[in-house]
């Protein structure tokens, strides 16, 4: 949207303030992101697993949504930048939410929070907080709606650059709940922006967006024809609720169809990679068997999560106010 | 001002560490001038026990004023820290603030015996308690000078010298 003057997320200075989504930041500023989390690998290898960056700060993980990984990852990732953390689990779907939202944020800022990661079922939730909180305090978008979930994006092209070095000769496979998914539509600005030639999505029509093909993606119905050569398979989950409304007729119907099982996978390049942002179903929309075989990087994911989010920390952070 | 030669002063580095060598003795480079020098000095003194290299942008104490260095190198420490005799190794030696953030990085890798630092140039100007061991220049320089060490593409060493608008 051109009339715009700004991209919410960055400062007067072009700095990352807040990270809310990844549409509209550029190749550099994600390679920056992915470059920066590297040098923090090896600090959680070492016998002292903190530096202290973010000494003297407080984080407060507010999630309005059930997550275990994510907060779990934010958590130990912001204890070894030495800031204070502390977790909220708000429920969400007591109250009016417009109100409590910002009244908690009122508070929270009140006890002189640094930083706000939220997870929330509408999307725009953290867009919403960014713009109300005063500038000296920095929001990171863990999850909203369907809508974005950038750090997710950010330590899958971290996984995928780890494993495959390059993003410009990858030919890349997004499988499953495109519809309700806010990991695929991170996944999918994140590598457009950094140059995969070619992204693809598997998924029966009542799954995929309308128009998905405007994202710069390629769609497939049928897994034999969309898996054929990729370098890199994406796994979305399926979530259970999608089973009872006229989506789709049964998980088995489903697992026959899009579930990722050895046979399907040995029609992508030998050396492809099986990720998966999870909870995974298994049986669902991936085969025990693929899960934990030898072309699995799902663990890994969650490990290259922690230096990632204490990158997008340290980053936000260090922006000027 | 005429700059000494920095590929001459490096063969001076080596030849004044040389007494300080024992077996438990490992080189530390610190980003990036540090870890340049630091290579060549484990080449002139054939040491064994592989090099390892610090970027200390996580311990700096201007974090908070200057945010996170554009340009961050992993930190790589392929030996145990503990009980070993280290040799920091930086190009400029000016406020000590680097030095002081690189020994915070070393003890959370461990608890070495020593640490002695090993520098090309001294340029005065220290706001901490910190002096070098091994100095193969001492040079006086206004605080508007900056001197700045340079590898050109067939990796030789030079010492260049700029004036700053503050």
């Amino acid at each position: 949207m051109a009339f715009l003057s700004r991209n919410p997320q960055l400062n007067q200075h072009g700095e990352l303030q807040h990270l809310l989504t990844i549409e509209g930041l550029n190749a550099g500023m994600l390679r920056h992101i992915l470059d920066t989390a590297e040098s923090f690998v090896s600090v959680s290898e070492r016998e002292v697993k903190k530096i202290p960056l973010l000494r003297g700060k407080s984080i407060f993980n507010l999630f309005f949504e059930p997550s275990t990984r994510t907060r779990t990852t934010f958590e130990i990732a912001a204890k070894r930048l030495s800031a204070d953390v502390i977790n909220l689990n708000i429920n969400a779907s007591s109250q009016s939410k417009g109100e409590t939202v910002l009244d908690t944020v009122d508070n929270l800022a009140a006890m002189q929070a640094d930083m706000f990661i939220v997870r929330h079922g509408q999307s725009g939730a953290a867009h919403f907080i960014a713009g109300h909180v005063s500038p000296h305090i920095h929001v990171v978008n863990a999850g909203d709606g369907r809508h974005a979930h950038p750090t997710q994006g950010l330590l899958d092209m971290y996984t995928i650059r780890h494993f495959k070095r390059e993003f410009h000769n990858l030919r890349v496979a997004i499988v499953g709940d495109v519809l309700h998914s806010r990991v695929a539509r991170s996944q999918i600005h994140a590598l457009t922006t950094l140059g995969v030639p070619e992204v693809r999505v598997i998924a029966p029509k009542t799954l995929l967006p309308a128009q998905v093909e405007r994202m710069g993606v390629q769609v497939y119905h049928d897994m034999a024809q969309g898996l054929k050569d990729v370098d890199v398979v994406i796994m979305l989950r399926l979530q259970n609720e999608r089973m009872r409304g006229a989506l789709l007729p049964s998980a088995q119907e489903y697992f026959k169809s899009y579930g990722l099982t050895q046979d399907k996978l040995a029609l992508a390049r030998p050396d492809a990679i099986v990720m998966h942002p999870g909870p995974m179903n298994r049986g669902v929309e991936i085969d025990s068997d693929v899960a934990d075989g030898r072309q699995s990087v799902i663990l890994p994911q969650v490990t290259f999560g922690i230096a990632v989010h204490m990158a997008v920390m340290s980053i936000l952070a260090g922006s000027k106010q | 001002m005429q700059l000494p030669d920095a590929e001459k002063m490096v063969q001076t580095m080596a030849q004044q560490l040389e007494p300080y060598l024992g077996a438990n003795s490992v080189l530390v480079g610190m980003h990036t001038g540090g870890v340049w020098l630091a290579e060549k000095i484990h080449t002139l003194l054939s040491r064994e026990v592989p090099l390892g290299t610090l970027d200390v942008s996580f311990y700096r104490d201007d974090f908070s004023q200057s945010g996170l260095h554009a340009e961050v190198a992993p930190s790589d420490i392929p030996f145990d820290v503990t009980g070993r005799d280290i040799i920091l190794v930086d190009d400029v030696l000016y406020t000590g603030r680097s030095v002081r953030a690189a020994m915070n990085e070393l003890f959370d890798y461990g608890r070495p015996a020593s640490i002695i630092l090993a520098v090309l140039v001294d340029r005065g100007g220290r706001e901490l308690p910190i002096a070098a061991q091994v100095t193969a220049a001492v040079l006086e320089l206004a605080p508007n000078q900056n001197i700045q060490l340079n590898r050109d593409s067939q990796g030789l060493l030079a010492l260049s010298l700029r004036q700053t608008t503050v």
